[in-house]
């Protein structure tokens, strides 16, 4: 043996002393600058189909008959599917993660415009789209509800007959079997005496919010592809964020034990919730199964509107406070447009429900959360499960109220901030959470104690803030593998699927820590369920936390196996041993490769070490009916925005000049990938705030195309956007890390909402703030800025 | 229905040629006949520029460019930017500028930075808008590919 410095050098000259904290750009960079980066989009397989859907063109009714005849006999059609031939194949086939209630082609019902009702097959997808008018369906109409209010009454048109929860989750098991209703879910907490809060308050403000429906749109439309294996088995290839998941449900549709079942992806073209769960993969499975050949079904932009939204929602938030500020009592009732389809609405209405009093210590408190069934495109999650929907009224309301009390809105919210130690209004306690640096951070970095200057003329500039929470999703669980190479090199499995938030690069960073090793010199297999251990899903800023944690430790699972085995060859107990450079390396300055332990115990370059790490969040079910729990979450996300924004009091229109974004992060593992993970979240928010929103006649979506559907392009990203991170370490989070994905969302809307009430008097309600509705609050409050009443809410 | 042509063109500085339907669209055979996956159908009207491809040098969104129009033409996708090793001065500044996330729409922004630079090799901040403003990125990476053409207009 030689010493470690004659080993090392030379041969790891400029390792780097630690993985964790660098800003190492994205593993794959080259791979998509140059155009070759694997995404399912551009999967072929021999023999492959190609599947085009036809829809219902109706909202609501009974199928009657579907006519298949005509696109049958069209030249090039191979077959076309409709709902009673998934019948041959899988008896029940309902699917969903919280119910069991979306067929994979329509039966007896269409619950939407959209709602899938045959297939066409075709090797030229230019010909199965040919044939889809040519199909028929006769359908018995039935009267449709839209609005989440009406739809929520009794006696409106009830679009599932039956509640079906699927049991994935213990918490909705109480709906089992009701009828006659479209509430699939209803969360409540009640913490204190909320009545007895609102009668030693000094005022009262009730105000009622709404924001829109939206849609994800990944720039890669969803995609899945499905074949038969030579011994029956089928592999489903799919762009999904939840692989683990895909195969359950394939194999729970089909009656098969998981194995039979192989579910592999490649990088995403975005995600944000769209890629949950299951879309298309039961009906591509479908399909295969009845034509034995290879099945391939990829959505156009437009087909995305029906397939997974941005839950609309109606909150009516009633806040009682003191004098001084102080928050006494909240009132929270959210309706959730849920749409068709429950798929993970129900878990978005209780997980974000809970968070819907905000980052704030209030004793006394009453949510309740309604996920409403209507004859709308189904809703699911969307980048912050929930969370901005819930962000927009309370941080809406929090600066109406320190308007009206002659309050600094960042005194205001500072006064009643929520600080470790207190208990959230869940009765957990929070530990970790940097929510006032986060505030003060934002105060700092907006300059607000500086004078602003207010242009006057028709345009007329403001400012405002916003701070919102987010709880991890819980409970989850993630499972990684390392596996040591012959030759010391490393490969990391894991069913985290890298949509673009650079999960591939961070997991690579965590092992290479771990193992002494560059990120650069890591490999991160893709997910792959034949080859990759499950994971919960990639959604909700889980994946840093839960399979960060589940890497480190594999990464140390391995590397006591390896000091393990070659603490004989270097005579030093365990504990002395660390690993640099590809190095094992004693205290004494005794080093050897870890190429040389295989050599030495296989004799030869041969052998493995497998490392296994699994990770499930610290959780505690709430009790049913208070929502209280010890341990809600295992933790929590705190985001806050800052806008400047200037009104054009002559057309309503709106620009932001200024946008700041703060976020506790925990340890940033890479800097650089947390920056651009809160900017991409804001700025996907702005368009959210500004204007995005699916509009309808008839139930019909009129605007689902990027030419009518505007998401944010060059131009609508503010002059100024900067972002800022508090890095309070998680004490079980991977080297300290949070979540980031998701927290540059949470505060976008209600900070715009308040720098325009700030700039010109007038508050707007509903999101999105389009020209239009500034223009019309502008006139109805007759256009003068001192004037601040507006026009939705009323106090006491 | 539909008529094939036989077309002939010139492919990344190749000689190629392909039996297209006319209705056919040129992202569409460089994905079926030469298994160029690049240029990316998203949006499919020409709103998004994921289907970037350099037609005779000028930009043209490929789904819905019909191939058939592609007969004796020079035609550069992303593929043919670099030789996969060292890359264009484009490609590398994205790449040291994290102008991408999720990378599905990263091809078309190269290759507009890339006529863009032809055509005006000093651009303003809002020339450099103007011109990109044709191209959406839903991870929003919009300031980060900013800069990114910043540093090639500082460079040149």
């Amino acid at each position: 043996m030689t010493s470690v410095e004659e080993q090392l050098q030379g041969v790891v000259e400029g390792l780097r002393t630690g993985q964790i904290g660098r800003s190492i750009n994205r593993l794959e960079s080259k791979a998509k600058v140059t155009g070759t980066a694997e995404y399912i989009h551009n999967l072929k397989i021999p023999g492959m189909l190609h599947g085009k859907i036809f829809r219902s063109p109706v909202p609501h009714g009974y199928l009657r008959s579907v006519d298949t005849s005509a696109a049958e006999a069209m030249p090039g059609v191979y077959a076309v599917i409709t709902g009673k031939d998934i019948l041959g194949v899988m008896p029940d086939p309902y699917y969903g993660p919280a119910f069991h209630d979306q067929p994979v082609l329509a039966i007896d019902k269409v619950r939407f415009v959209g709602d899938p009702i045959a297939v066409v097959l075709a090797e030229d997808p230019r010909i199965a789209e040919e044939a889809v008018p040519l199909i028929v369906a006769e359908i018995e109409e039935l009267e449709a509800v839209f609005d989440e209010l009406e739809a929520a009454k009794p006696g409106a048109p009830v679009v599932h007959d039956e509640i079906r929860p699927a049991g994935t989750f213990v918490d909705l098991k109480h709906l089992a079997g009701r009828s006659g209703t479209n509430l699939a879910m209803d969360y409540r907490l009640r913490r204190g005496d909320v009545d007895q809060g609102f009668e030693e308050a000094d005022r009262v403000f009730e105000h009622t919010f709404r924001t829109q429906q939206g849609m994800h749109t990944p720039m890669e439309p969803v995609v899945s592809a499905a074949e038969l294996t030579g011994t029956g088995r089928l592999v489903i290839h799919s762009s999904t964020q939840s692989p683990s998941f895909v195969r359950m449900e394939i194999a729970r549709l089909l009656g098969w034990s998981e194995n039979q079942v192989r579910v592999r992806t490649a990088l995403l073209g975005g995600g944000f919730g769209a890629k949950l769960y299951i879309k298309l993969e039961a009906l591509v499975a479908a399909c295969t199964l009845l034509v034995r050949r290879p099945v391939k079904i990829a959505l156009s932009m437009a087909e995305q509107f029906y397939l997974i939204t941005k839950h609309a929602t109606t909150t009516h938030m009633k806040t009682g406070v003191k004098e001084d500020g102080t928050i006494v009592a909240r009132r929270v009732e959210t309706w959730w447009n849920g749409g068709a389809y429950a798929d993970i609405g129900p878990r978005v209405t209780q997980k974000s429900g809970f968070t819907a009093a905000g980052p704030y210590d209030i004793e006394n408190v009453s949510l309740d959360s309604y996920a409403v069934y209507t004859n709308r495109p189904t809703s699911g999650a969307l980048r912050g499960f929930g969370i901005p929907q819930l962000v927009w009224p309370y941080e809406c309301q929090a600066d109406i109220i320190a308007r009206e009390l002659g309050m600094d809105p960042f005194a205001f919210r500072r006064k009643n901030l929520l600080r470790n130690g207190r208990p959230h209004a869940t009765g957990t306690v929070i530990q970790d959470t940097a929510f006032p640096e986060v505030l003060d951070e934002l105060e700092k970095q907006m300059e607000w104690s500086k004078t602003f200057e207010r242009d006057e003329g028709t345009i007329r500039r403001g400012r405002g803030i916003g701070i919102g929470v987010k709880a991890a999703i819980t409970p989850t669980t993630s499972v990684a593998i390392v596996n040591l190479y012959g030759d010391g090199s490393c490969g990391v499995y894991t069913s985290t699927t890298d949509m673009g938030q650079g999960s591939d690069t961070v997991t690579a960073q965590i092992a290479g820590e771990v193992l002494g090793l560059e990120t650069e010199d890591v490999l991160v297999i893709h997910p792959d369920t034949d080859v990759t251990p499950y994971d919960m899903a990639t959604l909700g800023s889980r994946s840093t936390y839960h399979m960060g944690n589940a890497v480190k430790l594999a990464a140390e699972n391995a590397r006591d196996q390896l000091f393990e085995m070659a603490k004989d060859l270097l005579d030093e107990p365990k504990e002395e041993l660390e690993l640099r450079g590809g190095f094992i390396v004693s205290q004494d300055g005794e080093s050897i490769a870890v190429r040389d332990v295989f050599q030495a115990v296989y004799g030869q370059q041969a052998g493995n070490i497998v490392g296994v790490g699994s990770f499930r969040g610290k959780y505690q079910p709430p009790d049913h009916d208070t929502g209280q729990s010890e341990q809600i979450t295992p933790f929590w996300m705190v985001g806050a925005t800052g806008a400047e924004v200037e009104v054009d009091t002559e057309t309503g229109r709106v620009s932001v000049t200024n946008l700041v974004n703060v976020a506790d992060v925990g340890t940033a593992l890479n800097p650089s990938v947390v920056a651009r993970q809160l900017s991409g979240a804001a700025i996907m928010q702005l368009g959210f705030t500004m204007s995005e929103e699916m509009f309808y006649i008839d139930g019909q979506v009129i605007n689902a195309s990027l030419a009518d559907y505007k998401i944010p392009g060059f131009f609508d990203v503010p002059p100024d956007i900067s972002n800022h991170v508090i890095e309070m370490p998680h004490r079980e989070g991977p080297f300290g890390a949070k979540g980031v994905g998701e927290s540059g969302t949470f505060a976008v809307s209600p900070a715009i909402a308040n720098a325009i009430e700030d700039a010109v008097g007038v508050r707007v309600y509903d999101s999105p703030l389009t020209p239009e509705k500034v223009f019309s609050a502008l006139r109805a409050a007759g256009h003068r800025r001192s004037d601040p009443e507006g026009s939705g809410g009323k106090e006491r | 229905m539909n008529t094939t042509r036989h077309i002939n063109l010139t492919l990344n500085s190749h000689q190629v040629e392909a039996d297209v339907d006319s209705s056919e669209t040129l992202e569409g055979v460089l994905r079926r006949c030469f298994d160029l996956y690049g240029a990316r159908e998203s949006c499919g009207q020409g709103l998004c520029g994921c289907c970037t491809v350099l037609v005779n040098g000028a930009a043209v969104p490929g789904c819905l460019h019909l191939a058939a129009l592609a007969d004796g033409a020079e035609i550069t996708t992303i593929e043919g930017l670099s030789d996969g090793e060292k890359l264009d001065p484009v490609q590398e500044a994205f790449v040291e500028n994290a102008a991408f996330q999720c990378g599905f729409c990263t091809s078309g922004f190269v290759l507009m930075t890339k006529q863009l630079l032809a055509d005006n090799p000093r651009p303003t901040d809002d020339e450099i808008k103007h011109y990109l403003s044709g191209n959406l990125c839903r991870c929003a990476a919009y300031p980060e590919i900013l800069n990114a053409v910043r540093r090639l207009t500082r460079d040149a």
